[in-house]
């Protein structure tokens, strides 16, 4: 590991972090190992006591702690508890710690079905998927499916030097645009790019797919209006809905559109 | 003014002239939308036969070439306590800006007045601006086009030179000595009364062309006593603050400013992102408070930059009346809809 760093000839904070996941498929701590040419750098700034899917061992006396994935089970909330009064810091990593993530595509339906398509008749416990913040305080969200890398790195050096750690508030669109794609609309696609939180580099319609809005809502995102425009390109409710509902950050929008009868609902 | 005519052909061969020694860019067909029709955009081009020529709206305008999305203004590498700053505006060779519309030109002939002509010149965009030669090309208004609303329907400064297709022959306007030169390089011809006569009965006809219409009497006025008008609720529910219209406005050129440190400390940058003011943040200052926190008035704000504002210091409205924003806008709000809305105070 490289030696501790200073910055401007000031020694910088290089705390101890830990990581820990839920239910998930783990792909956003994935995400922090899969840049290798940045690794040195990016451990440097930190010390890292924990990280399962890194090393072997590990301590609990960490100041910082990630958590990946959702809550879905007892034993869960109970160590996400334990986590929390351990650390300093708490940091939701990815969109099923900020939002339930896809885990939570199944709460819209019976639990017990869910369960017998999932498991048939294996006893298991599996509740509905909820974010860390229903359980506990969560002090730092990084959003996406998976997280971006960059973004998570820009975020530690400012931790390290003690900047202002800032999410951007616009949605996808101010990306999208900066990166010359054309509209999905124009192309007959939909997206949720005009309401969805920036900061991904729209990666999704750079490649031509529509935005699912994995990063949650935009500050001041105006939702009804994107349902109607989405309803006046045709597109319908289910199509509008399954957007929505996907990853959980416009959940509680998507279920009042349910009770809405929408122009297009066959 | 100095007028040429040259055969079609010619065109090509002031095309490899200028290509020879500079990036050319110039609209050229990427696919087609939903509808079937053409899309165009800006591109490097190495060929002649990749520009479109009679193309109509590009998406977005030319503006990452002059006036980058995002730009480093500056380079810090840390030595110690200390640090060396480097600056480079990113403008290493002449570019050839060959298509332009008469709309686009007006908008950097209006960017020039803030940009380079206050007191404070950006010299990242005059870097850029001062290196370029521009063949503006003649067009047919679609549907969304209201330039000549704005004034911005022809070019009359900011260019080198200027073509319009008579049929047969091109209609060459020269501007700059420059484009004299490379011009004495091709075959041209002087006009004779017959070629004024069908440039001036094809500048008529695109004129009765014109769908869009924006009334712009008096507008400073009317946009000053209708400040506290409901109108401006209406517009501000259906805006989605994405921050398109502004993207696709080649003259927008509000900016924020980030500064960011490598992940080994070694060395950090600062640099600027174009902004819109429909954006929630745009007038949010230190300490948190925000002075336009609701969409209406961020989008009333952004009306009364381009339309009243900037008239008032520099005698031009900052709207060329290229039609993007409301082509490009979801929500479907366009200039002469939310105008003629405040004059008339209804829908």
């Amino acid at each position: 590991m490289a030696a501790a760093r200073s910055f401007l000839g000031v020694p910088v904070y290089k705390p101890r972090v830990a990581f820990f996941e839920l239910s998930s498929c783990e792909g956003c701590q994935l995400q922090l190992l899969n840049n290798e040419d940045t690794l040195p750098d990016f451990l440097s700034l930190v010390e890292v006591v924990n990280f399962r899917e890194a090393m072997t061992g590990g301590t609990d006396d960490y100041e910082i702690a990630f958590v990946e994935g959702s809550v879905t089970r007892g034993d869960e909330i109970e160590r996400l508890r334990e986590v929390r009064g351990k650390a300093k810091t708490l940091v939701a990593l990815g969109s099923c710690a900020c939002f339930g993530g896809v885990n939570q595509l199944k709460n819209r339906f019976d639990p017990d079905w869910v369960k017998k398509e999932v498991y048939g008749d294996r006893q298991v416990e599996s509740e509905r998927a909820k974010p860390l913040e229903d359980i506990v305080t969560v002090d730092l969200r990084i959003l996406g499916c998976p997280i971006n890398k960059k973004e998570v790195e820009g975020i530690m050096v400012n931790l390290a030097i003690g900047k202002e750690i800032k999410t951007p508030k616009y949605p996808v669109c101010m990306e999208c645009k900066a990166n010359g794609n054309t509209c999905l609309f124009d192309l007959g696609e939909p997206c949720l790019g005009p309401i969805t939180r920036a900061g991904c580099n729209s990666c999704c319609p750079n490649g031509r797919a529509g935005c699912w809005g994995c990063r949650g809502p935009a500050e001041d995102g105006n939702l009804a209006q994107m349902t109607v425009i989405m309803e006046r390109y045709g597109f319908s409710k289910e199509t509008i809905i399954d957007r929505l509902e996907c990853f959980g950050g416009f959940s509680d929008y998507a279920s009042q559109l349910r009770t809405i009868k929408l122009k297009n609902s066959s | 003014m100095i007028f040429r005519i040259i055969k079609k052909e010619e065109l090509e061969k002031l095309f490899e002239l200028l290509a020879s020694g500079s990036r050319v860019i110039g609209p050229v067909e990427t696919g087609h939308d939903r509808n079937s029709d053409p899309i165009y955009e800006f591109s490097e081009v190495s060929n002649f036969s990749e520009i479109r020529l009679d193309h109509t709206m590009t998406k977005l305008p030319a503006k990452k070439y002059f006036l980058p999305y995002k730009e480093d203004l500056a380079a810090f590498h840390m030595k110690g306590r200390d640090w060396d700053k480097s600056v480079d505006y990113h403008c290493d060779s002449p570019s050839v800006f060959f298509g332009l519309h008469a709309c686009d030109i007006n908008a950097f002939n209006r960017l020039d007045k803030v940009l380079l002509g206050s007191s404070y010149p950006m010299p990242y965009y005059a870097a850029k601006r001062k290196n370029m030669f521009i063949v503006g090309v003649d067009c047919v208004p679609g549907p969304y086009c209201f330039c000549r609303s704005m004034g911005a329907d022809t070019a009359l400064q900011g260019f080198d030179l200027f073509v319009t297709d008579l049929g047969k022959t091109y209609f060459i306007e020269i501007l700059s000595d420059t484009a004299f030169n490379f011009l004495k390089r091709i075959k041209t011809s002087e006009p004779v009364e017959a070629d004024h006569v069908r440039y001036m009965d094809i500048v008529s006809k695109k004129n009765m062309k014109f769908e869009a219409h924006v009334d712009t009497t008096d507008l400073t006025k009317i946009l000053d006593m209708e400040f506290q008008s409901d109108i401006w609720k209406y517009w501000g529910d259906k805006c989605l603050a994405c921050g398109t219209c502004a993207n696709v406005c080649p003259t927008c050129y509000c900016y924020s400013v980030e500064e960011t440190v490598s992940l080994d400390l070694q060395s950090a940058k600062k640099t600027r992102q174009l902004y819109s003011c429909n954006i929630i943040d745009f007038a949010e200052v230190s300490g948190g408070h925000n002075f336009r926190p609701e969409r209406q008035t961020r989008l009333k704000y952004r009306y009364y930059h381009k339309h009243r504002g900037f008239v008032e210091a520099y005698e031009d409205s900052l709207c060329v009346g290229c039609g993007r924003c409301g082509e490009a806008c979801l929500a479907d709000i366009t200039v002469p809809k939310v105008i003629s809305s405040v004059r008339g105070g209804a829908v």
